[in-house]
């Protein structure tokens, strides 16, 4: 590990902290958020579209919601101490890394199939 | 006390402030930093401290510089560079500075070398606008116009023209200090510093930002 990124994981959360979701899930966002002297806490709601970095300390990922009709991304740095802790609503079943074409499309057309879990036969 | 120090660029990362927001940053390390030759008013006619930094194998270097470390009783240093300083400082050949000379929040110049793009037309080195690339227009990346007729007959002396873009010294000027590791001789700095990283670099106090 070189200067630079150790330097930067001082920073991480602990591995337990780092919020644990995919790429597909549909998820809430507690953020912290200071308006003047006041601290409150906002809950924003979407679809994980991306996530870079993996556990670096400069990893971000990208929540996509549809609000009014207009689509909404949001970029969160994934160790942010305004992060209060992600909550996955639904998990979804992605077949690629990044799901940008679900920004091309609309309506029914523009969401994940849900994960299945523990199919066995 | 010495107001600067040699170093080395690091590379950039972001780092989370206290109210949590993320900025970008650039790792420097700075120092440790030798005093090799102390120049006063008397002999040398101004008030300066010759600093080295780096380490040198004595065998790449030559005979006079050799004996120029070895009169300092220092190691052989890479980089050589003066600052100067006030009458009557107290530095001394042998002396060591370190980034513990900075703290938290102060402002500083960076100097360096930035990194050279070669011969770069005009458009690149001086944000020229150019001409339009499609509707026929056969002006595309050129200066266009660049003086007058017979009078004056010459062309304005510092005309924006293309050339050598880069590769000269560059100082970025009141930079913010958003953290110092002493231990390991790291200067966290807010911003972009010049050069390509690796490449040395020159800390000084701030001459403006006192704030």
């Amino acid at each position: 590990m070189n200067m630079v990124e150790e330097y930067a994981s001082q920073q991480c959360k602990e591995s337990q902290a780092i919020p644990k979701f995919n790429v597909g899930d549909t998820v809430r966002v507690h953020f912290r958020i200071v308006e003047g002297e006041k601290e409150r806490v906002q809950v924003y709601e979407g679809v994980v579209i991306s996530h870079k970095g993996k556990e670096s300390a400069t990893a971000t990922f990208t929540v996509r919601r549809v609000a009014f009709g207009e689509g909404i991304e949001r970029v969160f740095p994934l160790h942010s101490p305004r992060i209060e802790k992600v909550d996955v609503i639904r998990e979804g079943r992605a077949r690629r890394a990044k799901l940008y074409y679900l920004r091309e499309r609309a309506g029914k057309a523009a969401r994940v199939k849900a994960r299945r879990r523990n199919v066995q036969a | 006390m010495l107001k600067g120090l040699l170093g080395q660029k690091l590379g950039m990362t972001r780092h989370f402030t206290e109210d949590g927001l993320w900025i970008p940053v650039t790792l420097l390390q700075a120092g440790p930093c030798t005093v090799v030759q102390r120049k006063t008013a008397d002999r040398d006619g101004y008030e300066a401290v010759q600093v080295g930094y780096g380490d040198k194998k004595e065998n790449r270097c030559t005979k006079p510089l050799r004996e120029h470390f070895k009169a300092a009783g220092v190691e052989p240093k890479r980089v050589l560079r003066e600052f100067k300083v006030e009458n009557g400082s107290e530095l001394k050949p042998g002396d060591e500075i370190c980034s513990d000379i900075f703290k938290k929040g102060d402002r500083v110049d960076v100097s360096g070398v930035s990194k050279g793009r070669g011969f770069t037309g005009v458009m690149k080195r001086h944000n020229f606008a150019g001409g339009s690339r499609t509707h026929g227009s056969r002006f595309h990346r050129r200066p266009g116009s660049v003086g007058a007729s017979s009078t004056p007959a010459e062309i304005v002396k510092g005309k924006k023209m293309p050339g050598q873009m880069g590769n000269c010294r560059v100082t970025v000027q009141n930079l913010e200090v958003i953290d110092v590791v002493p231990e390991k001789n790291l200067l966290v700095i807010r911003g972009a510093v010049p050069g390509a990283n690796g490449g040395v670099i020159m800390v000084k106090h701030s001459v403006k930002g006192a704030r």
